[in-house]
């Protein structure tokens, strides 16, 4: 355990929790009933809980987007991916007579088909990852307004709906997802070479390629994942609402995985990643958003906040601004 | 003119290339509902003026070798801005479009310090850009403000009477005068030099002792005041303020921008082309107006696929390029 503390997880994850736990703290003394927590019909209920629920596919994301930044790339496509997972969800249970499990997998199959295009196109016609995805990004929503027809499909189908609504011994389904998404990931980066590879395609991708890393076939790999969990948060926003819509599905998402990831220590240009931080990063996003709309602010301020703290994270990170900070602090005192 | 700089002007000419036959199309297409008049070739700058605008101001951006995603936001709260300062605080129309267009420019210095002084990444300082300024047009207001006064004036005073009942709208005579201003600044003057410089190599241009942070802040203020300029033209369009307008402008300022021949590398590229980048959205939107049928969102599809199709076509182009470096 001591080693644990000592390791880089914990030196990366200590500083989102801190700050998960300042939010959790100021609730604790100025909003009533925050911590309640109660067992209604097998299920629990309360803010925290919520948080939770409400972060699950920004969650799910964000581990995708993890992966994509680890090797140095940006997927700006996600939220345009949970709208055509959702809208092919949408479409497929009310036009046929198809089962769930293949409802979902057509879905799914869908938008990593997508993201496994996205990851072709950087890969292997080295495109820039912004460009790529940016592509996918405007098109995506219209293809996915296309399938819809523009309009909004609404749907009730009890067996489909436990992806966002049902619940696992009393946690909702969509944090049971995250928490098996995120051991499939950890197990499958930190268990077999692939984090490594990962990695070191982040790092330096010439000299990687010089020892022999497929880092084309990587590339394709963490657009691929990251499309396929956009997919299932995609999934997650329409059974909440039991409807599709393209407009708004995943609107924004883009901003707030790269934030809860940039949060979480992996840097944006690459290399080691944390899958754990960033989704504390993730938790601490939801928790301030919850938090900024319980106090009774306008929720438009959300999107100020977030941008300020994005660029004070990223200020902390960058080499140079703590250099001109610590010439400031040695100059002061004298 | 030897075989580089054929090369360097493929994707002009493809996109030249790809204007005239969209146009020609949809022209033999349309043909008995006028859509070859002078009218609706007006239109195409007219409608897209605001988007012209900000993909000017891309251009450069893009030149310098970096990306402004802010453009879509501060359209939002220029516009929202604008018509507060005028309906609700009764400032005259002289003295609150200066001031906003100062607010545009100030947030892209800003920006531009982040990026040069903190060597942080364009595509996230902007992205974050675009977040303050969303949020700030919605935490100013969340519904549209009709603007009633000065727009009128202004209106009349700029358009350009064509002879017959024809007449340049203001929008289009401030979109062309936008373009002839960046042309002779891009082209004419050290500040447009330095642009192409850096872009095309920023470590030679900082051992060539050219001002590389000082353009590159500059083009970031160049552009977020251009995207100011074009939440003004904006409102004078739709006479009103509205913060969610712009929304995903920066995307189809982007592929104006690249669909116009400029290399998202940096340090190749011409304003000429952007605004041939905007007359092929001006086609596009028409021709499905026209057609009735067709939805607005394959637009969105159309463009997708064009810009890709011209992504493609850069890096095949810089693929023969640096092979070509290497014999």
């Amino acid at each position: 355990m001591r080693n644990w503390f000592q390791s880089q997880t914990w030196h990366k994850l200590k500083w989102p929790l801190a700050a998960l736990a300042l939010v959790l703290a100021y609730n604790f003394f100025f909003t009533p009933g925050f911590f309640q927590i109660e067992i209604k019909n097998g299920r629990l209920y309360g803010s925290l809980v919520d948080i939770l629920n409400r972060a699950a596919p920004m969650m799910l994301v964000t581990l995708g987007m993890t992966l994509v930044i680890a090797t140095g790339g940006v997927d700006l496509s996600v939220g345009a991916l949970m709208a055509i997972s959702g809208a092919v969800a949408a479409l497929l249970l009310t036009q046929t007579a198809l089962a769930v499990p293949a409802v979902m997998a057509i879905a799914l199959g869908a938008a990593t088909v997508a993201g496994l295009l996205n990851g072709a196109l950087i890969g292997f016609l080295q495109v820039p990852p912004i460009v790529a995805t940016l592509v996918l990004m405007v098109s995506g929503r219209g293809v996915a307004q296309l399938i819809t027809d523009g309009q909004i499909i609404t749907f009730s189908n009890p067996a489909f709906e436990f992806i966002g609504r049902g619940a696992v011994l009393g946690m909702p389904f969509p944090v049971v997802l995250v928490v098996l998404g995120c051991v499939a990931l950890v197990l499958f980066t930190r268990k077999t070479a692939a984090g490594l590879f990962i990695e070191c395609t982040g790092d330096n991708e010439k000299s990687s390629r010089y020892s022999g890393v497929n880092t084309r076939l990587v590339k394709m790999l963490v657009y691929g994942i990251c499309a396929l969990l956009a997919g299932l948060a995609g999934l997650i926003y329409v059974t909440n609402i039991k409807a599709a819509d393209s407009n708004n599905a995943g609107m924004w998402m883009e901003l707030d995985a790269i934030l809860a990831t940039v949060i979480g220590g992996t840097a944006l240009t690459g290399g080691r990643f944390y899958l754990l931080a960033s989704l504390a990063g993730a938790a601490l996003i939801q928790a301030l958003t919850t938090t900024i709309l319980t106090r009774g602010v306008p929720v438009e301020w959300t999107l100020v906040v977030k941008a300020l703290v994005i660029t004070g994270v990223c200020l902390l990170q960058s080499e140079p601004f703590r250099r001109s900070v610590q010439s400031l602090w040695r100059k002061s005192p004298a | 003119m030897n075989l580089r700089q054929i090369k360097r002007n493929i994707p002009f000419a493809a996109t030249a290339l790809v204007c005239l036959l969209l146009y020609a199309a949809a022209g033999a297409k349309f043909k008995d509902e006028g859509f070859l008049s002078l009218r609706v070739f007006i239109s195409f700058f007219s409608e897209n003026a605001f988007l012209g605008i900000a993909a000017i101001g891309m251009t450069f951006v893009i030149l310098s070798g970096g990306i402004d995603l802010s453009v879509g936001g501060v359209v939002g709260l220029v516009s929202i801005s604008l018509a507060l300062l005028m309906e609700k605080h009764g400032m005259h129309a002289a003295a609150a479009i200066p001031l906003v267009l100062v607010m545009g420019a100030a947030l892209g210095t800003a920006m531009g310090v982040c990026i040069h002084c903190f060597a942080l990444p364009p595509f996230l300082v902007t992205l974050a850009g675009m977040f303050f300024a969303r949020g700030l047009a919605f935490v100013l207001q969340l519904e549209s403000l009709p603007i009633t006064r000065y727009f009128d004036g202004i209106a009349t005073a700029l358009s350009v009477p064509l002879g017959g009942k024809l007449a340049l709208p203001a929008t289009a005579v401030i979109l062309l005068a936008v373009f002839l201003i960046a042309l002779w600044v891009a082209h004419f003057t050290r500040f447009g030099r330095n642009v192409y410089a850096v872009g095309g190599s920023e470590p030679s241009a900082v051992l060539m002792g050219l001002p590389v942070g000082r353009t590159k802040i500059g083009v970031y203020a160049l552009s977020g005041f251009c995207a100011a300029l074009a939440g003004v033209v904006y409102s004078l369009y739709t006479y009103s303020g509205n913060p969610t307008a712009g929304t995903g402008l920066e995307l189809d300022a982007i592929a104006a921008v690249v669909i116009g021949g400029t290399l998202l590398s940096g340090g190749v590229g011409y304003l000429a082309g952007t605004l041939v980048g905007v007359l092929i959205f001006g086609i596009i939107q028409t021709a499905i107006t026209f057609d009735g049928t067709l939805s607005s969102w394959w637009a969105k599809i159309v463009i997708g696929g064009l810009l890709l199709g011209f992504i493609l076509l850069q890096m095949l182009l810089q693929r023969t390029q640096s092979r070509d470096a290497a014999h």
